[in-house]
Formats: C-alpha cells, structure tokens, sequence
C-alpha cells in the first residue's frame, strides 16, 4: 500500500510541475464584462486600433447597443466607423489581398479569441512587444514570438527592451520601458484592460444574460429538489 | 357526464393498446431490491440525458448547416443571433459530458455490485453495445462544430482505422469519403450523428431495459431477491418500482440538474474540458494545433493508444480496452456479486483500477513527455491486468458469507442529525434569549474542531477497513 | 412494506405541489425551446429598413425592392391609373381599407401617402403568391372589366392600383402596406414610419 501511495504522489507530482512552467509568464489581466463603460471604451479602441485589419464578424453594432445600454445612435456615432449601419457586424475595411501581401498572413478574424486564448494571455501579448530590429515591423513579442503583428500601441505604450535575467531558474528575458510613451504605465494598462474586456464579451455576449438567469435556475431547481425529497421521505415511511 | 364520456375514451383506447398492462408489468408491478443506494439514480439519469439530447439536438439541428464553409459560422449564429440558442446549446454540450459522466458512473456501479453477472450477462452486453454507440455518437458529434479541434480529433481517430492491416488504407477513405476529413465527412457524420445512431441507440435502449426486467435488478447486496417471496408471489425484499422509485428518482434528477445547471450557467466551458479552447478556431486543414487531446470522455482510452509505442499494437490495445469489458462476465469467475462480500484483494484491485482509469484519463489530456509515457505504460498495464487476470485471481478468492435477504433499510439523512450534533457545539448563549428551544437550533452552534477530527478519522478508519 | 398510518391528504398535498412545480419549471423551459425557432437577428437584421431612390422613375413604372425579404412595390401612377380607382369602387369589398393592415397616413382613397406614389407589399391576402402587374385595360385574358390593376395567378384574385380587392375572389383583404416614410422627395424609407421602427 505504501509503495502504490508513493508512486501515485510521484505522479502527482509530475502533473502539476508539468502545468506550472506554462503559465508562469502570462500576467492577470484586470477585467469586468458587466462594466458597461468599460466594454464602451473598449469598444472604441477596438475600433480605433483594431478594425483597421481584424473584424469581429459575428457582432453586430445593435448588439453592442442593446448590451451595454447605450443608445443605437450613439453607438453609430461614438463608436462605429463612419457608414456603418446599426445591423452590420464589426467588419474590417482592409482587404484580404493587401493584407496577405502586407503581414504574410491575414489577421484572423476577433471574435473568439478571448476564448480560444484566454484574457490573460491576450492582455499579456499586448503589453509585451519589445524592440527587436531582426523582426520585419521592428518589434517581437514575448508571449507570442515572431509574430506578424506590429505593435499596434507604440505610441501610447512607448518603447521596450529585452534584457536577458539569470535567476535560479534559469535565464528569461525580461521588458524594460526605455522611452515612454504618450499614456503613463496607468493609463495605458487601463486601455489594454478596458480592450481585452471588450474581447471577452464579444467572445459570449450572452454571458451576463446567461449568468443573472442562471440564479434563477438554481433556486428554482432548489425548491424542486426540497419538495422532491419531501414526497420521497413520505412515501418511503412505508418501507422498514 | 363529462368524465364519464372521458372514462369511456380511455377504456376505448385501452382495449386496443395495451398502456395499462405496459404501465403495470414495468412500473407498479416491477419489483425492484428496496436496498438500491445512491449508485442506483444514474440508470434513470442516463435516461434523461438522452431525452435531453435528443430534444436540444433537434432544435440545434433547425439552424446548424453541415457545410465546411458554413459549420463553424452557424454554431456561432446559434450562439449569437437565435433566441436562446445558446441555452440550447450548452445544454447540448454539457450534456454530452454529463452523458458519460453518469454513464461511467453507472457502469462502475455494475462493476462493483457484479451486475454483469448471471443471469444478467446480456443487460451487460447491451449497455456496452451502448456506451460504444454513444462513443460513435459523440465522435461524430464533435466534428460538427468545425473547429480546430473537432477537425484534427476527427482526422486522427479515422486514421487509428488505417492501422487494420491491408484493408485499412481503403478503409479510412470510405469513411472520410475523401482523402482529408472534408465537407463529404462532415455531411455524413451529420447523417449518423442526428439519426442514424440515435435510432440505434434508442433501440439498444429499448433492449437493455426489457432484458433487465425480464431478470430483475440487481441490488447493492447482490442478493437474488426472487427467491424469497411471499404467497402473493411479491418478492418480500422488492418494493413496486412505482411510487418508491419514481418519487425517488425524481428527487435524484432535481439533484443532478442542480449540478447540470451550475455548469451550463456558470462554465459551460469547463476550463476547456467541455469545450475546448482550440475548437473555437474555425478548422484549419494547413495547421495542427500545438496539442491535440480528444474530449475527456476518450482521454482513458487515447492514453493507452499513445502509451503503446506501435501503430498497429496502439489500435488493438485501445480497442482492446473496450473488448474486454464486454468479456467481463466470463472473466469474473467468483459467483459472488456484491463487492461488500469480496475478498480485500479485489476490492484493492478494484480500487487500483479505478485509480488508474482516472489517471489514464488525465494523461490523455497531456502532452506526452517521456517521463509521462512511462506513467501512462503503467497505467495501462494496470488497466488490463486487472480484467486479465481476473480468471486467475477470483477463483481462489476468499469471499465472505453472502445473506440470504437484503441488509436491512438505512438512507444517509438518517445519520445527518447525530453527524451534526457531533461536528458542532452549542454557542455559549450571550443574549437574553437562553430558551432551551432556541438553543437546540441549528443556527445557534458552531464548528467543534474536535467532533469533526473525530468523525473524519473514524470515517478513514471505516474506507480502510471496508478495503479488507 | 407496511400502509397502516399512512398519512394520505399529506401525500396527496406533495404530490400535488410536485406535479405543479414541475409543470411551471417544463412550461419555463418550453419557453426558450419554443422561441429559438422565432426569427432569428439575423431575420430580423435583414428586415432593416431599406432605402429606396425613386428619382429615376417614370410615370407607370413599377420598382420592386426587397423588405424583410417580401417584394416591396413601388408604383408610379399616371393620372390615368388614379382616375380608375374611382370608377371600380362599386365593384370593390373594402373600397375603404378597414380590414387591412396599412399605416395611418396611408389610409385614404389613394391608399398612399402622395398620391402618384402607391407603396404595397407585393403578396396576395389570399395564400401569399406574389401578383401580377397587369396596366393594360381590358385584356382578352381577363375580359372587359378589367381597368388594370394587378392579377394574382395562382388563385385569380384582383386587385386595383391601390391595391384593393375585388368582389368575389378568393383573397379576403386589400394588399398590406409596408410601414415607409418620405426622408426626401425622391428618397423613401420602407420599414419605417416617421422616426418610429417596426423592425
């Protein structure tokens, strides 16, 4: 029996050190889908630094209105490029042809990469591009090498440096803002925040839906389940 | 007078189809053990979650195209733009895990109380003819979706079938009906998906539970409560399954849709166990995905696939592992059912099995790395010797007396009052109100550090000692 | 398995309250089932109001457009056409338009908000074909009576320019007016009224 609990803690072991060396890098991006003004404010950056190459094709504008409880007018004039109707999904205007000739490749379409990547890997890509002068753009990412991708903030962000680390684990590179940038270290991780949380929400836009109703749900099903057990205590008194 | 017209149309209705007598033999005049424990809600519960497939999978089917380029795009439009569609869809989805959750759970239920056993072998082998056609169905659902995931999963286990010695290149191709899994594939698994292996597995249903009435339940203390029956011919250990089981499956299916809605409202993606982070990439035939892992309900199985380091041996040795479960009446040679009359041996061997099943079923999920490999190369061996070596080892086992009747009647919430006497003290009362009435309530205790040691280490000394 | 006090109202009461709570909970859940197979927003984005340049067209002329996914006519008609809608009166069923579905500004003889312009939603009241525009008086196909107007093939129904029905065919009521406003004089916005959206 010793031996058996032995190997099965070794295993464990294994598992979660397995696990462990994954995700050390990856930061915690800082979200609240339910905060209105700020999926609104996301909502404008995404337009404003985002639409220009990558869509979010199955979101439409209305839906953004009727979510955040924002006026459809607004939404067309605060928010959508010019022209766009209250119907139409988050289309890019660039063409595919160009793109591919531009980038190498076309930039994958939004809409579900906050589920496929996660937020925090998604907040942590974009704080984490570094000057690099080999890349084609000018700049690399830490958490996604070589990627296609310019840095889309390096104005507002300013510029940052990979330096090599020694710890004792080993050596890792590590960013260093070197100019800075029009927006303080605050302000820009604000943005990031406020643009990664547009991106969960356009992900699911039904998860505050899903998740008020599924109180609901819960404490009716409860209510099912006393009276259920009620009836099964009465019943079974007949059975010694 | 109306209810006398509406009597009348039922008795004309019933001296055509025989709905009472069907209602009678299967429900009020069924007998079952009245000893059925908590492992006995999942046969009913099994029931529901193809109910409950079946109807979200009609509604899913009203807006869902089985076109490459239109798959992927419609489960969104679900998602998005149909009213409630995503409810219909997540409920599709954690139901499909929650299938094999309660599948798995019902068939370990048979392994322990020897269940398999004659004379109910072919209740058995009916349940495994269903667990491998809701394998095939599940299969086949997940390519639907068109992701990443659903595309590569799809394009290696159809591969697995080009290991089968000269007819297997030909064989994988016929399936796909292409020479990559393609639209043609997505098309047919659409057709076996929505009616082909439902209509089997509905018959396969139909099956398994008149070859279980015709032999009757099996209880937690594998006694054949047809033996002793009183001069009515009622067996005098069996209840009508019609009330006592109805109200309390009922009350088990109110407890389980608790759990399910928690997960269909509150992570319907399960930490990407349910649905998978990679499966919301559109299918990209030019790209693999850095790690490629079935859906959990596979994983045991993917992981013995991976742990054999041959093509062809990795294809039977999976295969195998599902052959050998339809063997299991035959390599169980102990007439004695239930585990609680087993030798220590076998319920140590059946312990180490269910730790390894698990295991395997983790690994599945992981990268393989070597030290991994390793894990799962013992795991698997595990895994098999178990069923293997079964002949061997329950013939000389050392069993204990088995009852003539079932042990007597206990449910758990018996126990709850004393449990939580013992676990919680009194609060010294500070307030006026010292009423003896007040004081017995329940929100007057707390927590007794010392009652709650007491009753989880007698708790372990009781699984320690049930092991012998 | 003893019945001696069995307490029976109190069964009676569970079961009861089981039975009702479980309807409610099937009647909540039929709900949702039931409703995803309403129009979906894809249905509904594509019944967007649709803008429509009528500059271009000439007296007689009929333009189709396409609304929440139904033929949309438009219909510039001549002094001649509009001196027919008198004539024919008697021989209309609802010469009024009381039992059919039109906007309130476009409740009048003319059944259109300017008089030239004639706006309808191009399916028979009947079983929904879409009718013919048949200008020509007095065909050999459809006899001397006939002052123009449109003619549905599937099942004969008349109707004037205004899209009246005719006594004793078969469609019940006079052609639904689509909801549609003037943004300017040669523009107009079908799926809409002044300000307020049907969609």
């Amino acid at each position: 029996m010793k031996t058996y609990t032995a190997v099965f803690l070794l295993f464990l072991a294994f598992c979660f050190s397995a696990n462990a060396s994954e995700k050390a890098l990856l930061q915690t991006a800082n979200i609240d889908p339910s905060n209105r003004v700020s999926l609104l404010r996301g909502a404008k950056h995404f337009v404003t630094y985002c639409l220009g190459c990558h869509s979010v094709k199955y979101m439409r504008y209305l839906r953004i209105a009727l979510d955040t409880g924002t006026d459809e007018k607004t939404v067309l004039t605060e928010i959508a490029p010019e022209g766009a109707g209250i119907y139409d999904p988050l289309h890019t205007a660039m063409n595919k042809r160009d793109a591919e000739k531009w980038f190498g490749v076309q930039p994958p379409d939004l809409s579900l990469i906050a589920r496929s990547r996660g937020a925090d890997w998604l907040y942590s890509y974009l704080t984490s591009y570094y000057t690099d002068a080999q890349r084609p753009f000018g700049v690399n990412n830490l958490i996604y090498p070589q990627t296609a991708m310019p840095n889309p903030f390096w104005q507002l962000q300013g510029e940052q440096v990979a330096k090599t680390r020694k710890t004792i684990w080993g050596k890792h590179l590590e960013l260093e803002l070197t100019t800075p940038g029009k927006l303080s270290e605050q302000e820009f991780s604000r943005l990031t925040n406020d643009l990664v949380n547009f991106l969960v929400y356009v992900g699911e836009p039904e998860q505050q839906e899903r998740k008020a109703l599924g109180r609901y749900v819960l404490f009716f099903l409860l209510i099912f389940a006393v009276i259920a057990y009620l009836l099964k205590r009465e019943y079974w008194k007949d059975i010694h | 007078m109306k209810m006398k017209r509406l009597a009348d149309a039922g008795q004309w209705i019933l001296e055509r189809f025989p709905l009472a007598k069907v209602w009678e033999e299967h429900m009020t005049n069924y007998y079952a053990p009245k000893n059925f424990n908590f492992w006995y809600f999942f046969g009913s519960l099994a029931l529901l979650m193809l109910l409950n497939q079946i109807v979200t999978g009609i509604l899913l089917t009203m807006n869902y195209k089985p076109d490459a380029h239109l798959a992927f795009d419609s489960v969104e439009y679900i998602m998005r733009d149909v009213h409630w569609g995503w409810l219909v869809r997540y409920m599709h989805s954690t139901g499909a895990s929650a299938f094999f959750i309660v599948i798995y759970l019902h068939m370990f239920r048979g392994l322990m109380y020897g269940s398999f056993k004659q004379p109910r072998e072919l209740v058995w082998i009916f349940g495994m003819l269903l667990f491998v056609c809701l394998m095939a169905e599940a299969f086949m659902g997940y390519l639907l979706p068109w992701g990443q995931m659903s595309y590569w999963g799809a394009q290696v286990i159809i591969s697995l079938f080009s290991a089968i010695p000269v007819i297997g290149d030909d064989l994988s191709l016929w399936i796909r009906g292409d020479y990559v899994v393609s639209d043609a594939t997505l098309n047919r698994f659409f057709a076996f998906h929505v009616i082909a292996v439902p209509l089997v597995l509905i018959l396969l249903v139909f099956m398994h539970l008149v070859a279980l009435h015709e032999v009757g339940s099996n209880n937690p203390d594998g006694v054949e409560i047809k033996k002793y029956k009183n001069e009515k011919g009622v067996p005098l250990d069996g209840i009508p399954f019609h009330p006592y089981y109805t109200v309390k499956d009922i009350f088990g299916v109110a407890v389980f849709l608790l759990f399910f809605a928690t997960v269909i409202f509150y992570m319907p993606e399960m930490n990407g166990y349910f649905l998978e982070h990679a499966n919301f990439i559109p299918a990209d035939p030019m790209k693999t995905p850095e790690h490629i892992a079935p859906v959990w309900y596979f994983t045991p199985f993917y992981a013995i696939l991976r742990a054999i380091p041959d093509k062809f041996a990795g294809v039977v040795g999976m295969g195998g592992a599902i052959v050998v479960l339809f063997l299991l009446p035959w390599l169980d040679r102990n007439p004695v059912r239930s585990i609680r009359y087993r030798s220590g041996f076998y319920k140590k061997a059946l312990l180490l099995f269910v730790i390894s099943f698990i295991a395997l079923g983790y690994l599945g999920t992981q990268p393989a790395t070597p030290t991994l490999t390793v894990f799962a190369r013992i795991f698997t061996a595990i895994y098999f010797a178990f069923f293997l070596l079964m002949p061997l080892y329950t013939r000389w086992e050392k069993t204990k007396p088995v009852p003539t009747r079932v042990s007597p009647h206990h449910e758990i919430e018996d126990d709850l009052p004393a449990l939580l006497e013992e676990i919680t003290i009194i609060k010294p009362s500070q307030s006026e109100i010292g009423d003896p009435a007040f004081r017995g309530a329940f929100y007057n205790r707390r927590p007794n550090p010392e009652g709650i040691i007491k009753v989880l280490s007698r708790f372990g000394k009781k699984i320690v000692e049930s092991l012998d | 398995m003893t019945n001696e006090g069995v307490d029976t109202s109190k069964r009676q009461f569970l079961t009861s309250a089981l039975t009702v709570v479980g309807a409610v909970g099937t009647g909540y859940l039929a709900v949702p089932f039931l409703a995803q197979m309403q129009p979906s927003v894809k249905a509904m984005a594509a019944g967007a109001p649709v803008e429509v340049d009528i500059s271009k067209m000439e007296p007689g002329q009929l333009l189709r457009v396409e609304w929440r996914g139904k033929p949309v006519w438009i219909l510039n008609r001549t002094p001649a056409m509009l001196a027919t809608l008198s004539v024919i009166e008697n021989q209309l069923r609802d010469p009024k338009s009381t039992a059919s579905d039109q906007p309130a500004s476009c409740k009048n003889p003319t059944r259109s908000i300017k008089p030239e312009i004639f706006l309808a939603v191009g399916l028979c009241t009947h079983l929904g074909c879409s009718p013919t525009f048949r200008p020509e008086v007095a065909p050999h196909d459809l006899g001397a009576r006939w002052q123009g107007g449109f003619f549905c093939p599937c099942h004969g129904s008349w109707f004037d320019f205004a899209g009246r029905v005719f006594q004793g065919v078969p469609a019940p009521t006079n052609l639904e007016i689509p909801p549609y406003r003037y943004v300017s004089d040669t523009q107009i916005i079908v799926g809409e009224t002044n300000g307020e959206k049907t969609a």
